[in-house]
Formats: C-alpha cells, sequence, structure tokens
C-alpha cells in the first residue's frame, strides 16, 4: 500500500466515523502508540476539517498493561500515555494502525477505562489482519489483509521518519 | 540479574532510562485509577531491619500501583528476635515466593550480599552507609523537573551530615556520571577526609559560600541516633541551626535559582526554618515523596523485567 492508498483509506474512515458519531456528544480521539498516535491525529484532523467537535486528541502507551510481561529480552520501555481530558460520558474513538491479535486493543480498553467511564468505545484501524487471538473486532477499517499469521505487516508514517506512507507487507518472519 | 545495589553502577544512558520510566510512573499517579496490572500476581517482599517512613511507604505503594503483593517484614515482632539471620529470613521470604527482595538494613553491603544466596532480583532501600539508590534517583527526577533533564554543569550543594550519609553518596555517584558539579558544605567533623578525595570535590564549611549560585540545595537530616555511640562531635543544635539551617533569606541572597531538596525526615530549625519546609517557591520536599513512588514503580517494573542484556 503506497502514500495515496494510505491516504485514500484514512479518508475513508474519517467519513465513515463522520456519520457514526452522535449528535451533541464530546468526541476523543486516542491512538495506541506507536502508530496508533499519528493515525489519530490525522482522523482527528480530518473529522475537525469535517466540521465534528473534537474534545481531544490523545496518546495510549499500553505498555503496562501487556498480558506478555516477562516474555521479553530487553529493558521494558513505558513511554507516556497521555489523555488531556476527562473521557467520562464521551464517545472515545480508539485508533490502531493494525488489528492483529487484538491483545493490544484488550490492554488498550483496560487503561483507557482507568481514565474515566466513556460512554461509548469505537474502534478504528487502519488495516486489519485476521488471526484474531480474542473476541475483538474493529468498528472502522481502513483494509483488509488475509495473510497467515508469520507474515508480517508494518505501517510506516512520514510523522515517524519514513519516506512516505506506506503499509508494508512481507514473507513469512 | 537486574539488582540495584547502588547508582555508582550505573551508566548516563541507565540513569536517563531509570529518570525517563519514573516520568511515565508519574503520570499513573495523576490518573483516576492510578493502578496498572503491569505486575499482577507478582510478590514483592519488603524487608526493612531499620526504621523508615518513606522509602517503606512509598515502595509499598509502587508495589500496589503496580497490581502486585507485598510481602511486608519489619525487624521488631518477627523471627530476628528469636535468633533467626538476616540470610535466613531472606531465604524464608523467597521460599514463600518472593519474586524480588526490597531491603533496608544498617550493613553496607547488604543487598549484594543477599543477591550472592538468592536468585531473584535485590533493590537496595538503603544499606548502612553506602547507598540508597531510588532516593538519589527521586532527586534526580525532582531536579530534572527544574532543568528539563539537563544535569550537566549544574551545581549542587549539599549541605549536612554528610558522612553518614548514603543518600549523599548515591547522588554523588549519580551526579558524578551525569556531569553535575558538587559541593559538600558542612562542618569538618561531618565529612569524611576521604570522601572528598574519593569523588574530587570540595568540601565548604562556610555555609554562605558552599551554596552561593546553586542550582540546587540539598540538606540531609543531623542523624543523632547515629552519633550517640562515641561517634564525632555533634554540634548544638541552635548553633548547628545558625551556622549551617537554611532560611528562605539565606536561599534568596545566596542561591536565587536553587530549589530545596531534603530527603526526610526533616529536624526542623536545625537543618532548615519550619517555614521554608512547604514553601511552594522553594522546596520540592514534597514532590520528592511523590516522585519517590514513580521512581520504586519504575525500578520495580525494570527488575521483574529486565532480561540480562
Amino acid at each position: 500500500m503506497d502514500e495515496a492508498q494510505v491516504q485514500e483509506c484514512t479518508g475513508a474512515m474519517i467519513s465513515q466515523l463522520q456519520s457514526g458519531i452522535p449528535d451533541g456528544q464530546p468526541v476523543i480521539v486516542v491512538g495506541i502508540r506507536e502508530g496508533g498516535d499519528v493515525l489519530g491525529l490525522r482522523i482527528a484532523d480530518g473529522l475537525r476539517e469535517a466540521g465534528v467537535d473534537v474534545a481531544g486528541v490523545g496518546a495510549l502507551d499500553i505498555t503496562l498493561y501487556r498480558d506478555d510481561f516477562g516474555h521479553r529480552t530487553h529493558w521494558p520501555d513505558v513511554r507516556d500515555s497521555d489523555i488531556p481530558v476527562a473521557i467520562d460520558n464521551s464517545t472515545i474513538i480508539l485508533v490502531d494502525d493494525v488489528l492483529f491479535t487484538g491483545r493490544t486493543v484488550r490492554a488498550a480498553m483496560n487503561a483507557l477505562l482507568d481514565y474515566g467511564r466513556p460512554d461509548r468505545v469505537v474502534l478504528a484501524v487502519l488495516v486489519d489482519r485476521h488471526a484474531r487471538q480474542l473476541p475483538i473486532c474493529a468498528d472502522v477499517v481502513g483494509a483488509r489483509l488475509d495473510a497467515e499469521r508469520d507474515i508480517l505487516c508494518q505501517v510506516q508514517f512520514r510523522e515517524q521518519g519514513a519516506d512516505s506512507d506506506q503499509v508494508l507487507v512481507s514473507g513469512a518472519v | 540479574m537486574p539488582n540495584l545495589f547502588g547508582l555508582r553502577d550505573l551508566t548516563a544512558e541507565q540513569l536517563t532510562y531509570l529518570i525517563g520510566q519514573s516520568r511515565s510512573m508519574l503520570e499513573v499517579l495523576q490518573r483516576p485509577v492510578p493502578v496498572v496490572p503491569a505486575l499482577r500476581g507478582r510478590r514483592i517482599g519488603l524487608m526493612f531491619f531499620e526504621p523508615s517512613t518513606r522509602t517503606r511507604m512509598s515502595f509499598e505503594l509502587a508495589v500496589k500501583n503496580l497490581g502486585a503483593d507485598s510481602l511486608n517484614f519489619s525487624a521488631g515482632g518477627s523471627s530476628l528476635s528469636k535468633g533467626e539471620t538476616l540470610l535466613d529470613t531472606a531465604m524464608t521470604v523467597s521460599a514463600l515466593g518472593a519474586h524480588c527482595i526490597v531491603v533496608r538494613d544498617s550493613h553496607s553491603g547488604m543487598p549484594e550480599f543477599l543477591s550472592r544466596h538468592l536468585d531473584l532480583p535485590i533493590i537496595n532501600a538503603g544499606d548502612g552507609t553506602n547507598e540508597h539508590p531510588t532516593q538519589a534517583l527521586l532527586d534526580l527526577v525532582v531536579m530534572g523537573e527544574e532543568w528539563d533533564d539537563a544535569f550537566a554543569g549544574k551545581t549542587l550543594s549539599i549541605v549536612g551530615d554528610i558522612s553518614r550519609s548514603r543518600v549523599a553518596r548515591s547522588n554523588l555517584w549519580a551526579a558524578r556520571t551525569l556531569g553535575m558539579t558538587v559541593r559538600l558544605v558542612a562542618p569538618r567533623t561531618f565529612v569524611d577526609p576521604g570522601l572528598e578525595d574519593c569523588f574530587g570535590v570540595p568540601v565548604f564549611t562556610d555555609l554562605e559560600q558552599g551554596i552561593r549560585d546553586a542550582d540546587a540545595v540539598m540538606a540531609l537530616r543531623v542523624q543523632k541516633e547515629r552519633r550517640q555511640a562515641g561517634g564525632p562531635y555533634i554540634p548544638e543544635t541552635l548553633d548547628y541551626f545558625l551556622r549551617y539551617g537554611l532560611t528562605r533569606k539565606k536561599l534568596d541572597d545566596l542561591a536565587p535559582n536553587a530549589v530545596l531538596l531534603h530527603p526526610g525526615p526533616v529536624n526542623r530549625a536545625v537543618e532548615l526554618a519550619p517555614d521554608l519546609l512547604y514553601n511552594p517557591d522553594r522546596s520540592r520536599i514534597q514532590r520528592q515523596v511523590t516522585a519517590g513512588v514513580a521512581v520504586r514503580m519504575a525500578v520495580l517494573y525494570w527488575a521483574l523485567g529486565a532480561s540480562d542484556e
């Protein structure tokens, strides 16, 4: 997927999100680090341009909520989470770049609920891979990838230093 | 095994890592629910063979905030009074299923000694006059907030009972690694000559010179209890306060930009004037306590999550 396709998918996601937002309810966009936070900022910008009143844009680091603690090999790296506004009774658009096993989203939802009690959480992902390990599905999907589990899918954004936006799918790893 | 015996062993990169992780933990403390499941199912043995308020409570809170359980031990009312050795007590805590031991003891080197016999991470919560690494880390976190973590070239004046202070030693090691300048300010009886030689830092017996234009001033508690049994001469406390006690005026006149730190507990009107203790412009003593919880969360999470290189 090249930059034009990434932007087209993101645009389609923004339209779909916009039509599903109930009137009068605060909307907060929360991206999952790293990757989802970049996409979250773009989605928030797009929604604002479309006239949606976005009350805040945040980022979640889910390291402290992971279920594979102790299986890793390096020093753990907890990055800042930043939820700038109260989330009670809001609609949260939870954003990630790739939805794969569902474990990250599970962790992110647990993290999010420690900040308050949103009215609704909507999951938006750029790429939806199969091979879910938990019963989680996205509400808004940019593109679907039907690939075996050992295929690597990586999303790169300009904001993270990439030359251009792209989704890379590479052979068995 | 990821042990934390002291800051002497840590590189600048490792210190920066732990300071950064502590900042992320400070954010956790701001949340409506300041508890994360990061160490769920882990048991942390808290073995305090010396009195402690701040360190012990903040380690306990750190354990709870990470979703772990603590095995608490205090010397009074334990089998220690029946003659059990510290090592045997630690072996018992290990057999009870502890995944990590936090230890405070009056003997320098005790954490390292325990680690030779136990196959689990050991965290030093203060050993004799050697080191108190989590205290110095929280000092760095608090000072770093003032300086945007640009430690190199900053001047820290440590005032008080230095020769007995493990806090001073941990700060001296870290300051050297991070390129800070340290001045020791105290009566001569409060500084071992070996200390200034070891670290190559100047000693000022005159407070005014010692804190002039410092970026941070750290007052240390006059450790009366350690000085009773035939120890070096302890000055009359009023005399000490007049010469070395910190007041608003002294700070305003001599070190107008300095923040004030103190590891606690404070002897009021000995190390500092009571009105300085909670002065929001100057004192960071309350912030140190809060940062202490975050630092201990970061250290525990690292100790239980990091693998050997």
